[in-house]
């Protein structure tokens, strides 16, 4: 049945997120911190598992990519509620220091990129 | 109309299935016979919505209560939701692998876009720790910026300008990801690891891989999740102490 694929996925989703607010708590944050990396986690390991032991079916990995494949149309949903209008209208300040950071940020992903890649071949 | 109007109120998460369907459609439409696929129809997709959230202001199109659905459809709740789901085709031993690269390119994400906010705001003038701080926090992501301005005590205008530059750097990070994924090499799930824990910001992370490449987007979402709060645990206590013994 989907629903059991669903219910995985929601069961993971909340006891990611829970594990991730109480680590919120306890550096004291009140924010959730990696709740939904945790989750991802879970649904890995859970998944793989019962993958092995032959319990899940081919219905319930279909619960499972419906929800995944949903992804991209919630995306574009959610840029089309962002607060586009005050990034912009703040004037140069936050598009110039937004934009230079960002670019930063892509420019250093092949040095980092590379300093994990050698540990691995080592 | 007003029955029309009364109907889709009701029923605002169903008609903005039905809106983010159109748009996707005209976008592959365009993206396949304007661009010959060269601009894939998601990053299309993406942009549009990006403009059509100009016609509302804090919450995007979903200000208009014709659309007020959207924020549902687009809100944390199934954007998250949806994320872990992606996780089912991800390669677990791939995570491992890239695990420690994971872990440098959080703390050096975080890093780098607080002190290179930070000098910038420098060289536009700012002088006070508080502001500088709190501009440097906006650098990570627009979440960062008005805890950490909060925390320090930082005025209201700066708070907002740390929002703003938080969200210049989601919707840069989604127009640019596509554009500059191959020089960067971000073609592969380790690589993608990295990406998402330099840039941080999971909208734009995933919204970015997305139009890249859809496989990629659970590797970035999965470093990506843990950088905003590392940027709020740092930025108030560390980094604001750092540049109090400096400036």
């Amino acid at each position: 049945m989907k629903i059991y694929g669903v219910a995985l996925l929601a069961f993971c989703f909340l006891f990611g997120k829970l594990l991730g607010n109480y680590l919120g708590v306890w550096i004291g944050l009140k924010s959730d911190v990696g709740g939904v990396g945790f989750a991802m986690f879970f649904l890995m390991i859970s998944y793989s598992y019962f993958k092995k032991k032959g319990i899940v079916k081919e219905l319930t990995t279909q619960g499972i990519v419906f929800w995944s494949s949903m992804y991209i149309p919630i995306i574009v949903a959610m840029a089309a509620t962002q607060n586009v209008k005050a990034a912009v209208s703040q004037g140069p300040i936050a598009v110039v220091i937004g934009v230079l950071v960002t670019l930063t940020g892509f420019l250093l992903v092949p040095l980092i990129s590379k300093i994990g890649q050698t540990k691995n071949e080592k | 109309m007003e029955v029309v109007y009364q109907l889709i109120e009701k029923n605002g998460l169903i008609f903005a299935f039905l809106v983010v369907g159109i748009l996707m459609y005209l976008s592959n439409l365009v993206s396949t016979h304007l661009f010959k696929k060269k601009i894939p129809g998601v990053a299309l997709a993406v942009f549009s919505g990006l403009l059509l959230a100009l016609l509302g202001s804090k919450k995007g199109i979903a200000d208009i209560p014709l659309f007020a659905g959207m924020a549902l459809l687009g809100g944390s709740m199934l954007r998250d939701f949806s994320v872990v789901a992606t996780a089912m085709g991800a390669d677990l031993s791939k995570i491992k692998q890239a695990g420690w690269a994971g872990i440098v390119s959080l703390f050096s994400g975080v890093f780098f876009s607080f002190f290179v906010g930070v000098l910038l705001a420098f060289f536009l003038g700012y002088r006070d720790v508080e502001s500088l701080t709190t501009i440097g926090a906006g650098a990570c992501t627009y979440i960062v910026g008005p805890i950490t301005g909060s925390a320090v005590g930082a005025s209201s205008d700066v708070i907002a300008i740390s929002i703003a530059i938080g969200v210049v750097k989601t919707i840069v990070a989604t127009i640019g990801t596509p554009l500059i994924a191959k020089k960067i090499g971000l073609d592969n799930p380790h690589s993608a690891l990295v990406f998402g824990g330099l840039i941080g910001t999971t909208s734009g992370v995933t919204a970015g891989l997305a139009a890249t490449d859809p496989k990629l987007v659970p590797y970035g979402a999965f470093t990506s999740t843990f950088y905003t709060g590392l940027g709020c645990l740092l930025c108030p206590s560390v980094f604001y102490f750092a540049l109090r013994a400096f400036v």
